[in-house]
């Protein structure tokens, strides 16, 4: 079985946000960068159980500049066997897609795994499009995923329930909360990442369909009003007619 | 414990001098750290208990001989990367770090510098990955500051030693599969002896009633008649310099894990002066409160410089031991220091299993005394610009005078 999880560098949660140029870009001036936990906790570390139990292989796939490669050493130190980088900006999601799209085309993936989202744009768009592009059956949101042969049997959840869907390799899936656990990577896993094959690609030529006019941070946080447990008339007459919400 | 939403200061970007795999290294001995043993430091800390379950977690994180090569088991890590890790470890709890010092400085790092092939390949794979626990005896009830002054011996009979004496303060004597037992022959000379768990006439009972340290646990060595095979000897230095080098490499990982509680405490003051609203205001917005905070992260920084050149000069083999007393009792200092402005700063919360804060403070009293005592370290730079040595009340010896 050969595996591709696309990853992608997010900020630290616990980041401060700003951005520059008007507002239309992230300011990036002392920011921690992770690699994106649904990525990393769940796809990938899927992608190696399957790996480990089945056998095969699980490559890694990020498009980004030369400074995404410490979060790839991670990949690679938690047990991917080994890395691709494609060589530019990752511009709107059609042009990421694209890019993952040709390479898996390319190179017959069974199965790519992108996270439900990242946690910094929380598009959910990558997995969808890069099914598209491939001709392939697109699974969202899995909470598990089992493969027998050629046949996957996932989970996802809906309200009320769980939805079982089983699909023929090979697909794309974007994993959710549920699907594995986190690993920490091991000394021996630094250790091998550092010999572990990380190939830089340059893109294949794509414009991008979208472009970030500007971005906005959320209001600040009002304060809280505390109503005396005895008060409930005051309580509703605030909720009706100063929230509004009632 | 509340959770752990530890991040290190970094005022001056001493990231910037990391490489990434230094970043890598030190962010996953955090994960871990938060993920293991966080949530249960306080339990066995106030039950005084030593988490053994985290054993094997620890050589996985390489923190047992992080700078031992992989061809004895270790990771093969350089001299910055050990410090990191004993930083993140420190931060946590300082026995943590002290279980890992013990077995990486004074167990692998004299097996590895002075033991025979057959000794390394015995002990240093297992001591990496934790199925091996050792401990360091040097220390004896009578002989602390002055381990040269030891009465613990050993005699050639033909075909094994005879072990005779006793050590006290020993860090994971009771649990230990090995111990580094320092001892002197009959010519008065220090060896290292390699007495190993079952010996016969050797017991390691543990020392119980710290106020400090409670999470590390602590014995005595005891030697009756123990024959030790002659195999046993470290044969690649002798005399006091050989478990002096031993503390450097462990004052050397000190100095970066004191660093870690000190970096602790600042984080949890500042984060609950921003929260802890008195007079209308989060406290940090008093003058006083900032005094102490910006006073904090001021050590912190000096710190830092210090112990990364310090790193640096390790890795190139050029730090001297005078240098590494040096930010050891610097690091310490400031990391009591420290702990006690920052459990002002949280007020009577200060006092609680809730935070960190008050364990670093008792701690590191232990570390301030251990591996060389405050004022042994202060007497070690005097010596060392002065050329004269002040340890004895004898007349000093003027012959190296600077
Ligand atoms: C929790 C813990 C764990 C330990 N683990 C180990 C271990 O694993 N292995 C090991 O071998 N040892 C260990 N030790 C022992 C430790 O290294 C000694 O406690 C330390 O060296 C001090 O010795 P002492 O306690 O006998 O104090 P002393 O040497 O009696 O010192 C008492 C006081 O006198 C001062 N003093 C002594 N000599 C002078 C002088 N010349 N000039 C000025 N002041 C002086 C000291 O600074 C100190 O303030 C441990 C100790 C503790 C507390």
């Amino acid at each position: 079985m050969k595996f591709l999880v696309c990853i992608s560098k997010v900020p630290d949660t616990t980041s401060k946000i700003d951005f520059t140029d008007n507002n239309s870009k992230f300011n990036e001036a002392g920011v921690q960068f992770i690699v994106n936990p649904y990525d990393e906790w769940y796809a990938l570390v899927r992608a190696l159980e399957l790996k480990e139990s089945l056998g095969g292989s699980v490559t890694t796939i990020t498009v980004g500049p030369a400074t995404d490669e410490p979060i790839i050493r991670k990949a690679l130190a938690i047990g991917a066997d080994n890395a691709v980088r494609i060589n530019a900006e990752p511009g709107d999601a059609y042009f990421t897609a694209h890019q993952i799209a040709e390479y898996a085309k390319a190179n017959a993936f069974d199965v790519v795994l992108t996270g439900k989202e990242t946690i910094n744009y929380n598009g959910s768009q990558i997995g969808g499009m890069v099914a598209e592009l491939m001709g392939t059956p697109y699974i969202s949101l899995a909470t598990k995923m089992d493969l027998n042969g050629n046949t996957a049997t996932l989970e996802k959840e809906m309200v009320g329930g769980v939805e079982i869907v089983e699909v023929n390799t090979p697909f794309v899936l974007s994993a959710a909360k549920g699907m594995a656990e986190q690993r920490i990577p091991n000394m021996r896993g630094i250790m091998a990442a550092r010999t572990k094959p990380l190939e830089v690609i340059e893109p294949v030529p794509c414009d991008d369909l979208t472009s970030f006019v500007s971005f906005e941070l959320p209001p600040e946080k009002s304060e809280v009003k505390l109503v005396d447990a005895d008060n409930i008339g005051e309580l509703v007459n605030l909720l009706h007619n100063e929230a509004k919400v009632i | 414990m509340s959770t752990d939403l530890y991040t290190h200061p970094d005022y001056y970007n001493m990231d910037d001098l990391l490489s990434d795999e230094h970043k890598l290294i030190r962010d996953t001995a955090r994960a871990w750290v938060k993920q293991n043993v966080s949530p249960i430091i306080e339990d066995y800390y106030e039950r005084a208990d030593f988490p053994k379950q985290i054993i094997p977690g620890l050589g996985e994180i390489g923190a047992f001989g992080p700078y031992i090569p992989t061809e004895y088991g270790g990771p093969g890590l350089d001299q910055i990367s050990y410090g990191l890790i004993m930083q993140e470890l420190e931060r946590c709890d300082s026995g943590l770090r002290s279980t890992s010092s013990v077995q990486s400085s004074l167990v692998m790092y004299p097996i590895w510098k002075y033991g025979s092939e057959e000794q390394k390949q015995k002990f240093l794979p297992k001591l990496a990955s934790g199925e091996f626990l050792g401990c360091f005896g040097l220390t004896e009830p009578d002989h602390g500051s002055n381990p040269g002054g030891m009465i613990t011996n050993f005699k050639d009979m033909g075909d094994h030693y005879l072990l005779n004496g006793a050590k006290m303060w020993i860090s994971n004597a009771p649990l230990s599969d090995v111990a580094v037992v320092w001892a002197k022959n009959e010519e008065g000379r220090i060896h290292g002896l390699l007495v190993e768990k079952g010996m016969e006439g050797f017991s390691a009972p543990e020392m119980h009633g710290k106020l400090s340290l409670r999470a590390s646990i602590t014995g005595e060595l005891i030697f009756n008649d123990v024959k030790v095979p002659k195999e046993n000897l470290l044969p690649g230095r002798s005399g006091l310099g050989a478990p002096l080098s031993c503390l450097d490499s462990a004052r050397y990982g000190i100095a970066w894990g004191a660093l870690g509680a000190a970096m602790d405490c600042y984080d949890q003051a500042l984060r609950y002066s921003k929260e802890r609203i008195q007079f209308g205001v989060p406290i940090g917005a008093f003058q006083l409160t900032q005094k102490k905070l910006a006073e904090m992260i001021t050590e912190i920084t000096k710190a830092q410089l210090l112990t990364f050149r310090l790193g640096q000069l390790r890795n190139d083999g050029k730090a001297t031991s005078a240098q590494i007393s040096m930010a050891k009792r610097n690091n310490v200092e400031i990391a009591l220091n420290i702990a006690r402005e920052a459990r002002q700063i949280l007020g009577g919360m200060g006092i609680t299993n809730e935070y960190s804060i008050m364990r670093h403070m008792a701690n590191l009293e232990s570390v301030v005394t251990y591996e060389g005592t405050h004022d042994i370290h202060l007497l070690i730079t005097g010596m060392d610009v002065t050329g004269i040595p002040s340890f004895t009340r004898e007349a000093p010896d003027l012959s190296k005078m600077k």
